[in-house]
């Protein structure tokens, strides 16, 4: 009897595992996608902390005692700074009390106030209310991160700091204002201090030798293999070998800048065209795939057409084929690049780890890179660097989106359907 | 003959034109030879700092040597003054995270790629597919940080609050979240690889009463099965040389266990651990890392070798 | 509706998103015959042959209008099951399909999904009466456990209608089974289609006239979307009413 409507036990359950089997498909995707907003999220949540720094303002005396109007350079800024915390706050009499007000503005108060001396040669011989860079356990305390009610012991700041900070902020001397020195700043070890202005301009620098390379280099390796090379064993290696470079591990490369570049041929270690050349290496095989795709989607009337006119192959293929399939080689560049710019570990390898406070002038100065100066923040063990590492991911995952971003455009406005 | 004259100069290029194509057509050859050159470089650097390795450390010890301390050497008159070299415990490690990691990535990746391919619509194909691939382009540093200072205290405090001890940097969470980074690398291949399925077969199935996800499982599937490995072997591959999660979350203790909650180190953290900071370069400690470089570089190369052919032997079947 | 039919369409309009496929179809396919669509391409009759058991649901943007009722049920009905229908309604492609199984799991395949074999000794008569049914039984009796890829198309071919009738359907539909074969294969198939006659109901589409005479009793001639005429294939080739029919089996359209 021919009966689809009543369906049968047997039927139910095959429906249900119908049924089940896409709840995993869909569980699958929103586990992965969970995971990633997650990892993002809580990157974002504990970074968006580092872009906000806290200033605390304190009267200095500038009197001629302290500061000698002729040789105004020469002052003992920190002592200065000093005094004018104790005459802030004169119940601290015992050392150890000292010593943590002295704690409650940055190490480096005193060439705050020395830069503040300087340029205002008017405020010597006043007293002179100057905002000076609070500390990191200062800035944490403010932006509640942490919990007063915890007991004192288990905290960073006593009792007493934190009776002082709020004394401060009930008075109106504390101020929050966007972190600019996180921009301006190299590294440093002070968190409140450190910045990553030194370890953009190294991913700069690396970037530029990478891209000086690897760009001429792929696009003119692809030009070969697309267009000219003899279909024989000799371009069938190349081809595997291509296809297998871009598998290869990354801290591979690592080491064969470390051993070529470093020890054979004597680069300056840690250097940006180091760093530039390996990463170089490394998306070499991006490169060429990319380019090849689209030399291959240029049609092949157009080569027809200009090797009809009498152009030789080269000028066919440098005049008309090449720039057709340009902008599908720059989408392919700027891919390998944003992956240039996020890899760690070759740079591990080449001694691009060091601690670096100033700004790398060459590509032979030793500079860190921006992923690099993560992963050492990552390491540090005073709390407010986990905010500043976190700040720091949130600025490499912008630059990255920007550049995928661009890619994108210009695949969309250059894209030509042959 | 004037005429003449000028129709055979012509026909022939000028001896310059030529010259600079030679000139062109060498310069392109160069540049495509550079892939070559890598290649041979990597080889060539590996082996030869290896081989300086294996002069001091035979090479039996170094593959089937259990103990792993090359931090030991103090003195150069101590005995077993450059310390021990088994990298049986680094394997084991890299074998342990990596198979975390396609514990996880394999069923949601998978899953994930069906999904995609056989039941999403085509407007959220464009939305999800985009999404999954953003997985794909974060930096590992980004996981690493994640990985040890997310993951493996939540872990640690989940480990606790049910009694059991979790390392503070356990193979689980380095292996959680390598498997989360190569969701997308066996996702999207196994897409591809699944969309390569010809349509006949599915309406066969369909035809008499299959269902969707029978259809799935019992024709697309099998007959995907060659490619779908091969996008696991490229993902296997990518677990073993990924190096910034593990140098972040797994530690560098040499243990050799199978437990995911203690702690265990990989070839990859190891190296890093061996040349980063002040080295001499001629001790065995720095010279162990190219010989692990080596055995990271034969294995991944191997596995990526068999994708690729099987991967390719696939599309074939079906072109 | 006619007594003997089993499948009965009525005013069957098909749309592929703006396009409409069919145009008011009205069609009674009697039970145990074999029916064959003719047609030029793009008339329509496979389009038709798939709405019968439901195929076209697979493509998003179509839409099927009218009633089709098979013994009386409507399967266009909400709480009609497709996997079901299909189960009753099987279905053998215009290209050879086999999976790339063993000949043995190709038949298996269907009484397996559907739970139609007790035990393995259910299953092996299954599949034995299959292969006899469809006329391969003793070509490859003593290769089964090879790949059905490994046949050739013709053979292929009929292991795809032992796969189909495996599961005991009562129409089997055929969208051109023979039009990727050689003459011989051709013949073999049609002479097969004959004798399934007394244990299902065919409905065929062909291109071939030669063909639609041979092996149907009744044929529909499709043409735009419309069904221009049915009746018995030998009116249909003998005496037809409309002029469009003429044209057309005359070799004058198409």
């Amino acid at each position: 009897m021919t009966d689809f409507i009543t369906p049968s036990t047997q039927l139910k359950s095959r429906k249900s595992a119908e049924q089940r089997f896409r709840w995993y498909g869909r569980g699958a995707i929103f586990v992965s996608l969970a995971f990633l907003v997650v990892m993002v999220g809580s990157i974002l949540y504990k970074g968006s902390g580092a872009f906000t720094t806290t200033d605390v303002a304190i009267v200095v005396d500038l009197g001629p005692d302290a500061v000698d109007p002729a040789n105004p350079q020469d002052a003992r800024f920190e002592k200065i700074v000093k005094d004018a915390l104790k005459a802030r706050f004169p119940e601290a009499t015992k050392r150890a009390d000292r010593r943590k007000l002295y704690g409650l503005v940055s190490n480096d108060a005193g060439f705050e106030l020395e830069r503040f001396v300087l340029a205002n040669p008017d405020a010597i011989g006043t007293q002179a209310r100057v905002w000076f860079r609070a500390s990191d356990d200062f800035d944490i305390l403010l932006k509640g991160t942490v919990d007063r009610d915890v007991d004192e012991s288990e905290r960073r700041l006593s009792d007493q700091e934190i009776g002082w900070i709020d004394r401060l902020v009930a008075d109106g001397d504390v101020k929050r204002g966007f972190n600019w020195s996180f921009f301006t700043n190299g590294d440093s070890r002070e968190p409140e201090l450190a910045g990553i202005l030194s370890a953009l301009v190294g991913s700069a620098l690396t970037l530029l030798v990478c891209f000086c390379f690897s760009f001429p280099v792929g696009i003119l390796a692809a030009i070969y293999l697309e267009e000219f090379a003899p279909k024989n064993r000799f371009s069938d290696i190349i081809e595997v070998n291509i296809n297998n470079l871009a598998a290869v591990p990354s801290i591979v490369f690592g080491l064969l800048g470390l051993s070529m570049l470093l020890n054979t041929f004597g680069m300056p270690r840690s250097s940006p065209l180091v760093g530039g050349l390996v990463l170089s290496l490394m998306t070499l095989p991006t490169i060429i795939i990319a380019a090849r795709a689209s030399l291959r989607a240029v049609p092949p009337s157009i080569r027809e057409a200009a090797l009809g006119m009498g152009a030789s192959p080269v000028q066919a293929t440098f005049h008309h084929v090449a720039p057709l399939a340009l902008p599908g080689i720059l989408t392919g560049t700027i891919v390998g690049m944003a992956q240039a710019l996020g890899e760690t570990a070759p740079l591990l390898m080449i001694g691009m780890v060091a601690f670096i406070v100033d700004v790398p002038q060459s590509i032979l100065e030793p500079a860190t890179a921006l992923p690099v100066q993560i992963f050492l923040w990552a390491d540090a063990p005073e709390r407010a660097f986990l905010e500043k590492t976190s700040a720091a991911i949130i600025v490499l995952l912008l630059s990255l989106i920007t550049m995928n971003l661009l890619a994108i455009v210009l695949r969309r406005r250059f894209e030509k359907r042959f | 003959m004037a005429t003449s004259e000028s129709a055979t100069i012509d026909l022939v290029h000028s001896q310059r034109k030529k010259g600079f194509e030679l000139f062109v057509m060498g310069v392109l050859i160069l540049c495509s030879l550079v892939a070559v050159a890598v290649t041979v470089g990597i080889v060539l650097s590996l082996l030869f700092e290896a081989f300086r390795f294996f002069e001091r450390i035979p090479l039996t010890d170094f593959l089937f040597g259990t103990q792993w301390s090359p931090q030991t050497a103090l003195r150069a008159d101590q005995v077993a003054a450059e310390g021990a070299f088994g990298a049986v415990p680094l394997i084991t490690g890299t074998l342990l995270i990596s198979f975390i990691a396609m514990c996880v990535a394999t069923p949601l990746g998978l899953m994930s790629a069906i999904y995609l391919s056989e039941y999403a619509s085509k407007r959220s194909r464009n939305l999800i597919k985009p999404a999954l691939e953003i997985l794909a382009g974060i930096p590992t540093v980004v996981y690493g940080f994640f990985a040890a200072l997310t993951v493996a205290p939540l872990l640690r405090a989940g480990g606790e609050s049910v009694g059991l001890n979790v390392s503070s940097e356990s193979a689980l969470a380095a292996g959680l979240v390598m498997g989360m980074m190569i969701i997308p690398l066996i996702s999207s291949l196994s897409d591809d690889v699944i969309n390569a399925v010809p349509q006949a077969l599915r309406d066969a199935s369909l035809g008499m009463g299959a269902t969707h996800s029978e259809t799935i499982r019992k024709v697309v599937l099998p007959s995907a099965i060659p490619g779908i490995a091969g996008s696991l072997l490229l993902a296997a591959s990518r677990a073993i040389g990924e190096t910034m999660i593990v140098v972040m979350a797994a530690g560098l203790a040499a243990n050799l266990t199978a437990n995911p909650l203690e702690a265990v180190t990989t070839i990859t953290a190891q190296i890093v651990a061996l040349l980063t900071g002040d080295q001499e370069f001629d001790s065995a400690k720095t010279l162990s890392a190219f010989a692990l470089g080596l055995v990271l570089f034969v294995t991944t190369l191997v596995l990526n070798v068999i994708a690729l052919r099987i991967v390719r032997k696939y599309q074939e079947q079906y072109d | 509706m006619s007594k003997t039919a089993i499948i009965s369409a009525k005013d069957v309009n098909v749309f592929y998103g703006e396009k409409q496929a069919l145009d008011k179809i009205n069609l009674d396919i009697p039970e145990n015959k074999v029916t064959s669509l003719i047609g030029p391409s793009g008339c329509g009759k496979s389009t038709f042959l798939r709405s019968i058991n439901r195929m076209n649901d697979l493509v998003d943007i179509c839409r099927v209008e009218g009633s089709i009722t098979i013994k009386g049920q409507d399967i266009y009905a909400p709480e009609v099951d497709v996997v079901a229908l299909r189960a009753k309604v099987g279905m053998v492609f215009q290209k050879p399909n086999p999976f790339p199984k063993s000949i043995y799991e190709n038949v298996a395949y269907g009484p397996k999904i559907h739970g139609l074999a007790k035990s393995k000794t259910d299953m092996d008569e299954i599949v034995e009466w299959s292969l006899i049914k469809a006329g391969l039984w003793k070509e490859v009796k003593d290769r089964l456990d090879q790949p059905g890829t490994g046949l050739s198309g013709g053979q292929q071919q009929r292991l795809c209608i032992a796969r189909t009738i495996a599961v005991k359907p009562q129409v089997v539909l055929m969208d051109e089974p023979c039009s990727a074969l050689d003459p011989i294969a051709t013949a073999i198939i049609e002479e097969l289609i004959d004798e399934l006659r007394s244990n299902f109901t065919i409905v065929i589409v062909t291109h071939s006239m030669q063909q639609a005479a041979r092996v149907s009793q009744r044929t529909a001639f499709f043409h735009l979307g419309e069904l221009v005429e049915s009746g018995s294939t030998k009116t249909i080739f003998t005496s037809p009413e409309d002029e469009r029919t003429q044209n057309y089996i005359m070799g004058r359209i198409g």
